[in-house]
This record gives structure tokens, sequence and C-alpha cells, in this order.
């Protein structure tokens, strides 16, 4: 049995912080939910996609082909009634944002959570856009924890306040909150999950031409009201210590906060805000809050969310106090924090020492051989790679092409030796950029896009692609998998993990289906008919393709070499 | 108890995850307070894996300069790597089998040299111990166990603050069926490996 599904309230199990959502939302009776993988949200879907295989479960899960795709099957699961679920990493709450900005307007009905997780510092993305900045954006509420605990227990209330609200509940992670292990007491699992709930049409609520969507938008401020009055007195913001000097944080920063004031000693010298219910801002709470500081240092990674906020606040009720953050320069917008960056300023406010450590002089260590990521050994998209650029060379196109690239372990074909990967924007970007580069310039353009990206937002641009009559080759590494985010199926996939039983849409099919005549399918392992029929692919003008079909070698260990 | 920061890193691969996970584990069954963090995603392509254990109620999960108590590492060059989080009241537990990275294969960059670097350790840092891990897995049965090894000097130098049976226990109850002889064997070697300095 999956062991999120323990039933066996009051156990502790050391959880991710993805799984904490996880095992909150199974127990907030959660039936419907729809993700596109993404990094540091994957395990969410994973285990949810494990869970939904096993009867005893209850609920129902799918790999959408995208996040907008996702958001919509699970706000339409609430529509009728049912609670659900979708998760996606930062960037790909901007591909569901058409989709989010709409529902905030026709609301829910059953609870319905989306979870949302930021990677400040970018350990696995593209870029460190603040997430939080679309709950101001949609006017939704938001979440956001700092413990794998308080996933858990959130995502359940999320359920809670998004059914009472009837609008969506965001709940923000980071990379850090959803990568972090930590023991998660269990709660009662339960009895009873409806998969199938009951639409009760009205068009005027779910069905926003403008004369209805005038009507919503009202609805949604006063929602907002509501949520704001909830905000302020939620036992998700929490005020600890006691002086003139005061401490805002949430998410990690709060972690980072709580552990200097405890090695620094300093509770009786600050006053600690501690935000767990994000937005709308708590405005009454921060009013009070503020009554009495001279000094407020906001210690939040990116965006100045909640300082900007609580400026308005103080500004409004005519309060004398200092504001201290990015503004100010205590802190960047850059990059996650540090422990003892923000120890070093928790000290300077609260005017108490810090131990120095002893640290030992570095400066004769060399410059370290750098570890970058690379392409695993065996790795299809290496001898992709290397086909391309051979039958190049041999064309005497070489030095002359350039290579859109896309989102997917294949990125890392920018590094040396290959070095194919030119111009990068977001998942399917490879298709659309590759046509502007067409229009834009005389060189020989080459784009390459992996199977599940290609789905996910590869067809739209190729279909505009041959309609506009560009030129370029379309190479589409289809490893049978999503990959770089642990091995996701998706709609091409002919290596099928265990009782996966879903039909097929090869991949040609729908290149074809866009028009695309020269097609060339190619096994990059055996390089000289590769080569070949790469070589008569590329030759040609107009919109062509190569499809490199080849298994990632990691998942095909994984499910055992079964076609 | 008191507060203890273990810093764990290595190459994608070689189990750095596990092992701290394993020492998660470990500290729940002993109702220690524990936050395990972990690298997933980009990082794991063959690139450096970085894990923490905080212990002693620590809310955060990163370490930042100079706050290490103990560097558990996997692989030599990481360790030079991974040095500025540790202050001159570090122990270092470093295993001296190098992974080299394509960057030093495709002549771009140059290999430290490792015993020379031991030795810089062993004058700047209170407690080093420096071994060949991966020797002391296969001897255990495997390479594989080359992080239970690790996981053993790391008991043997005292430092976690609950009892090594503990650890025997998860790696009994966690660890998979076949692998636990090999994975009890590694940890025994990597204790003994530590108490003989």
């Amino acid at each position: 049995m999956h062991p999120l599904l323990t039933d066996d309230p009051g156990k502790k199990l050391l959880l991710l912080g993805n799984e904490a959502i996880v095992r909150g939302a199974l127990e907030a009776g959660m039936a419907v939910a729809a993700a596109y993988p993404g990094t540091p949200s994957s395990e969410i879907g994973n285990n949810l996609f494990q869970l939904a295989q096993d009867e005893r479960s209850g609920i129902y899960f799918q790999f959408s082909t995208n996040e907008k795709v996702a958001m919509e099957v699970a706000a339409a699961a609430s529509a009728a009634g049912v609670r659900s679920l979708t998760c996606m990493k930062h960037v790909g709450m901007n591909v569901a944002s058409d989709v989010l900005m709409t529902l905030a307007y026709v609301g829910c009905k059953g609870g319905m959570v989306i979870v949302t997780a930021d990677d400040p510092s970018m350990h696995s993305s593209q870029n460190e856009q603040d997430n939080r900045l679309y709950a101001k954006f949609s006017n939704l509420p938001m979440l956001e924890p700092t413990s794998p605990q308080e996933a858990k227990e959130m995502t359940a209330y999320g359920f809670e306040l998004s059914e009472r609200l009837q609008v969506p509940v965001l709940l923000r992670t980071t990379t850090r909150t959803s990568h972090v292990r930590a023991a998660v007491e269990l709660g009662p699992l339960p009895e009873n999950r409806a998969k199938k709930g009951r639409f009760e049409k009205d068009p005027r609520r779910w069905v926003p031409v403008p004369a209805v969507a005038r009507v919503r938008h009202k609805v949604l401020l006063d929602i907002l009201t509501k949520a704001r009055e909830e905000a302020d007195r939620s036992g998700w913001n929490t005020v600890t210590g006691s002086g003139n000097v005061g401490i805002v944080a949430s998410g990690t920063a709060a972690c980072h906060v709580e552990d200097a004031i405890a090695e620094l000693g300093c509770a009786d010298r600050v006053k600690f805000l501690k935000l767990g219910f994000i937005y709308p801002h708590p405005t009454a709470l921060f009013e009070k809050f503020l009554e009495g500081l001279d000094t407020v240092l906001v210690v939040e990674e990116l965006e100045p969310f909640q300082e900007e906020a609580l400026k308005v606040t103080a500004f409004e009720k005519g309060m004398d106090v200092k504001i201290l953050g990015k503004a100010t320069g205590h802190f960047p917008r850059l990059y996650e924090f540090q422990p003892l960056q923000v120890k070093r300023q928790v000290a300077a406010v609260a005017g108490v020492d810090m131990e120095k450590a002893d640290l030992p002089d570095l400066s004769s260590i060399p410059e370290l051989p750098l570890r970058p990521p690379t392409l695993c050994k065996g790795c299809p998209h290496r001898e992709t790679y290397n086909v391309v650029k051979d039958a190049l060379k041999e064309l005497g196109q070489e030095e002359n092409a350039i290579y859109p690239t896309d989102i997917g372990c294949y990125t890392l074909g920018l590094l040396p030796p290959i070095q194919m990967a030119d111009y990068l924007l977001c998942m399917g970007s490879s298709v659309g950029t590759a046509a502007g580069f067409s229009i834009s310039t005389d060189h020989k353009i080459v784009s390459f896009i992996g199977d599940s990206t290609f789905f996910h937002s590869g067809i739209s641009s190729l279909a505009n692609a041959v309609h506009n009559m560009h030129d370029f080759c379309l190479v589409i590494l289809d490893n049978s998998t999503t990959a770089m985010t642990g091995h996701q199926p998706n709609p091409g996939i002919s290596l099928t993990p265990p009782g996966y039983d879903r039909p097929r849409i090869p991949i040609i099919d729908m290149v074809k289906a866009c028009g695309v005549e020269d097609i060339a399918v190619i096994n990059p392992y055996k390089r000289s008919e590769a080569l070949e029929a790469a070589k008569g692919v590329l030759a040609k003008k107009g919109v062509t393709a190569i499809i490199a079909e080849a298994p990632c070698v990691l998942y095909l260990k994984r499910v055992g070499g079964k076609k | 108890m008191s507060r203890c920061r273990i810093l764990f890193t290595g190459v994608g691969g070689q189990g750095t995850l596990l092992a701290s996970r394993l020492l998660g584990e470990a500290a729940l069954a002993c109702g220690e307070e524990v936050v395990v963090s972990e690298v997933h995603g980009m990082a794991q392509r063959g690139g450096v894996v970085e894990s923490t254990v905080m212990l002693g109620g620590l809310r955060s999960p990163i370490i930042s300069e100079g706050q290490a108590d103990v560097l558990v590492s996997f692989e030599p060059l990481e360790t030079l790597r991974a040095l500025n989080r540790c202050s001159r009241s570090s122990t270092i537990v470093t295993n001296i089998t190098p992974v080299v990275p394509f960057t030093v294969e495709l002549g771009a960059a140059e290999y430290p040299n490792v015993d020379h670097w031991v030795g810089f350790m062993k004058e700047n840092f209170k407690e080093v111990h420096a071994l060949d891990a991966e020797a002391l897995a296969k001897e255990a049965g495997t390479a594989r166990a080359l992080n239970i090894v690790l996981l053993g000097v790391l008991f043997g130098t005292g430092l976690v603050p609950f009892d090594a049976d503990i650890m025997v226990e998860t790696i009994k109850e966690k660890v998979k069926p076949k692998f636990v002889d090999a994975n009890l064997k590694a940890f025994e070697l990597g204790l003994e490996a530590a108490r003989n300095g």
C-alpha cells in the first residue's frame, strides 16, 4: 500500500513537503486532481499518480498535457462539487494563468486548491518569478507553509476555505518547502470520497460573457474582503516575542528568522509576525502589529510583497515606523536567502552581538573544476545531437546554423562538446522562435524539442509554422517519457509505466496533421542510417521534422524494458 | 538536544539523498526533531547533490558559510567545494575516491591533489576522517553501499546525538531486503574506521 494511505491517525511519518500536500488533500477528501510535472512540484503529481492506480485511494488523477489543461480539468470537477487539486511549478502558472484569471470570477463549488511551487535561486528553472503576485493579480487567497506539517494542514484548510468562499485557494511553496522532509502527524482519512459530483447549470454563474463577468468581478472583490477578514484573524498568522522592533516573514525566510531569534536569544527584543495566510494582506493585523513599533524588518525572498503592503498600511494609518527590507537594501530581490544573511540583519535590528564563526583561511584553494549537470551516459539525446551536427557538417551548414532549444534534459545540449542550444524562453518556445529566426535571419534554423514538451505547447506553433510558410527543421527528441522531472507519461509514449493503459497518439501523426511533409524518423543509435535520413530532411526547404525515437536510458531501466 | 547541522555533499547517483533520508528516519524513530533537505531535478543529472540534516529543533533547511557542524562528503572535490560552509570547529568526514567531472576529462580544468588537500583539512579543521569509503563499501559487498559506510563513519565520530543501534534498525527497516546485509556490514566498517581514527 502507498505510505500516504497509512490509516493511523497520530502516527508520524517523515514526509517531503510535497508528500505532505498530497496527504493533506487526501485527508480533506480531494477526489480529482490533474497536473503537468515541473520541479519543484513534481512529487505531488508523482504521488497522486501512484495513488490513483490504487483503488483504495478513491481518487482520480491525470498527467495532463500542460498546466492550462490540468487547471481546466480541476476547475470543472470543482464546478461539479468535487474537491479538486492542481499543482505546477511557478512558470507553469504562466501557462495556466489564462484559466486562473477567469476561474477567479466564476469561482468554484467543491473546494479547489492550486499549488504553485516557486524556485528562488533557480535550482531547476529558467526564472525566479514570485508567484505571490499571482494571488494579487487574480484576487485569490494564498497560503504559504514553512514546514511539511504546515503544508499538510494548510492544504486541508485550503479546501475548506475554498469551499466556504467559493473561489480556488492558492498554496505557494518554494523549492525549500517542497523538498524538505520532516515529521508529519497523520490525521484521519475520510470514510468516503465522492469522485462524481453534480453540475448545476447556471449560465449567469459559469459562463462569463461580459454581462456575467461584470457581476462576477464584483462578487470576487466581495469575496476578497471576506478573505481579508479571515486572514486578519487566521491562526496561520502568529505574533511572538516582544519589543519595539518588529520582524515580518513567511515561508523558508520565516524558518531562518526563527532559528536566528532562538540562537541570538533575542525573543524579548523583537516582535515576530509569521505569515502563513499571506494574501489578501491582513491589513487589520498589520495595523495592530505596527502599533508601538519603531522599526520593522521584512524578511521575504524575491519581491517586496509584504514590505510594500506594510508600507501602505503604515501610510494609511499615519504611523511613524521605519520599514526595512528591499527598498532600504537590507535584503536583495535576488535568490533564496541564506540563514546567515538573515541572522545578521536580525542581530542588527535587535541590537545584539552575533558570535562569529572561526573560519580558516581558504584562499589557497584554487578555482575548482565545475561539475555542471550533464546528459547521462548512453543518453539518446547525445546521439541525436551528434547525428544532426554531422549531417549539417556534411551539408556545409554547421557554421551557419542557429539552434533554438526547449525545456527538458536536452537543454543540457548547450554545454560543450555539443553546444547546440542557442535560444530558449519557455516550454514550446523552440518552435515559435524558430519561426522568428527563419524570417529575421539567413541562417539555417534547426530547433530541438522533447516529446512531452511537444505535446505541452509545440503543436499549435508547428501548425502556425507550416501555415505561415516558415523555414526550419524541428528535431523532436522522443525518449518516450518526461525524463527531466522523473519520468511521467505523455500522450506520445510507446513505453508505458506498469498498468498505464491509455491510447497513444504517435508524434508522427501529429506532425503530419500539422502539415509537415518532409519527416525523417530516426533511431539515433543507428548512426549511418540516421545520418543519411537527417541529411535528406535538413537539405530541404520549408518546415521539416526529424523525429529521433529512442527511450530514455534511465526510464528503460526503470520500467524493465517492457515495450 | 543541542543543535546540529550536518551537510551531505556528493555527486548525482552516489546516494547522498538516501543517506540523509535514512538519518532523518532514524532521528524520527527516536523522537528527535529533524529537518532534512533534498535537491531534486536538474542537479541530479551528474551534478553536485547536496542535502542537509538539521537536528535539535532547527527550522531552516539551509547551511550557510561556516555553519556546518559536520560535513559528510562522498567525493573529495566536493569536500573542497563545501569547505566554506565549515568553521575550524567542524568535523569533516570525506571519501577520498574522486569522481572526475567531465570538465576535467575535457582538459578544461585540473583535478586537485587529494592527499595535499586532506593534509590542509587536517591542519585547519577540528577533526578529519578521510578514507577510501568506496573500498570499504566493496568489502561490505557492493560499491553502492558507499553512503552507508559514510553514515557509519558519521556515527563513529560520536557527533550524532542518538545511538548507532537506532540507525541499524532503520537500515533494516528501510533498505531493500536484498541489500540489508551488505548495508549493515558497510555501516559497521564505517563505524570501525572512525573509531580507529
